[in-house]
Parts: C-alpha cells; structure tokens; sequence
C-alpha cells in the first residue's frame, strides 16, 4: 500500500503514523522535515511541475516497496506558503522488521531531495529574497542508493 | 509538431513566462540544442540560458540528461537543479 500526496494543507504525523501502524507489521519509520528559521527567514514558497511530481513520487514509493519489501510507504509533501516551525515533508515507511523500515526511509527522503521537481524560495525578515541553490551534499546523499 | 515547453523557478521568473508552444527548429536534437537555440532569442533566454551546467530538464515528465534527444516527446520543461525535501 503506498500513499503519495501533494498538497498545500497541513499534515499530522501521528495521524500518519497510526495508519501506517495499523498495517499490522512489525516496524515503522519515518522522517518528517520542519522548515527552518536559518538566518532570519519569514517564508519558504514551494513550487512544483504538477503531474511530474506525483509521478516522481510514485516512482519512488513503488521503488522501495519492491526493494525493500515494504508493507506500505506515506509520502507527503507540501506545496505553496510555508513558514519556520512548519512541517513540509512526511515520509513513513512499514516493513516486518526495522532495517527494511528504516533503509527504505532514508533511501525516500535522500532520492525525493534529488528526482522529486519542487523549488523553494525564500524570503527573510531583512527584505532578501532568492532561489534556494541546489547542494552537492544532497546529490552525495542520494548517489549512495544507487544499486 | 508543436510542442509545449514549460517553465519552473528562475527560469520561469527570468523569461516571465511559465509556458509556450514551439515548433523545434530542424537543427535541434537534443534538450541541450534547444536551450543553446533560446540564447539567440537574447533577453531573459540569453541570461536563463547562458548556462547549461545550471540548467535541468525533462521529457514528457522525465527527468533526463540536457544531451538526450527530444525524439517525440510533447512536453519539455527547462528548469533549475531541484530543492525539495
């Protein structure tokens, strides 16, 4: 079972991982990202290519259930206005023992940061606003998975 | 054939648009030929443009290397390394 969303709205983890949960399996994973207040920032927007992105996260989802076995996977990530302290991606993953769950969830949240087409921008309290740069360390981190 | 071409991020911003219909010119094969061919549009394409190594691209929603060839595909997109997560 996987679940895959894009959406604007908030997520509740606990709500996420109870249905993860009660698939019945042995072991739950899971990684929620919270946008950072890094250097005074007021608001994070979100972009993304609709339809690109929830095939890219459907991939993935699909991907790591075959490799790992997996009972079930929840991808959430949001798309739009966003502010520090929220929640901005949920990634959880349900297999019958805890190295399956918690591979397959690192191995989610590294490759989502690099196939995955969103773009955030920021904005600070002094007025600056930009593009967020992609990083080498992230492209690093997602490599390590490939087979 | 027409094909749409699509737009996210700086890219988007740099041109000011988010979206467009091109007929590929007949010397363009590859993702790479196309951006190369916007340079001489000059503007926002020569600055969006001007450097592939910044440049990411897809193929009916496929993330792909700049150097494969456009083939068939209906939608193309131009945009910058992702950021997600």
């Amino acid at each position: 079972m996987s679940r895959v969303r894009v959406r604007t709205e908030p997520f509740d983890e606990g709500t996420e991982l109870a249905a993860l949960r009660a698939t019945g399996v042995g072991g739950v994973a899971s990684f929620t990202g919270i946008v950072r207040g890094d250097g005074g920032l007021v608001a994070l927007r979100l972009d993304h290519y609709p339809g690109m992105t929830e095939r890219a996260l459907e991939h993935l989802a699909t991907t790591a259930v075959a490799r790992w076995n997996l009972s079930a996977v929840t991808l959430i990530h949001r798309v739009g206005l966003l502010a520090p302290g929220d929640p901005i991606v949920f990634v959880g993953t349900a297999a019958a023992h805890r190295a399956a769950a918690l591979e397959s969830c690192a191995f989610l949240i590294d490759r989502l940061k690099t196939d995955a087409p969103f773009w955030k921008h920021e904005r600070f309290a002094d007025g600056r606003s930009g593009w967020v740069e992609a990083r080498l360390s992230d492209e690093d981190a997602a490599m390590r998975w490939t087979p | 054939m027409e094909r749409t071409i699509l737009y996210f991020a700086w890219v988007r911003e740099q041109i000011g648009i988010s979206e467009e219909r091109v007929t590929l010119p007949s010397d363009v094969q590859t993702l790479a030929d196309l951006a190369q061919s916007f340079v001489s549009r000059g503007g926002g394409y020569a600055i969006a443009f001007s450097d592939l190594t910044k440049l990411r691209g897809a193929l009916d929603m496929a993330m792909v290397p700049l150097a494969t060839a456009i083939g068939e595909a209906r939608e193309i997109a131009f945009f910058p390394p992702v950021t997600g997560g």
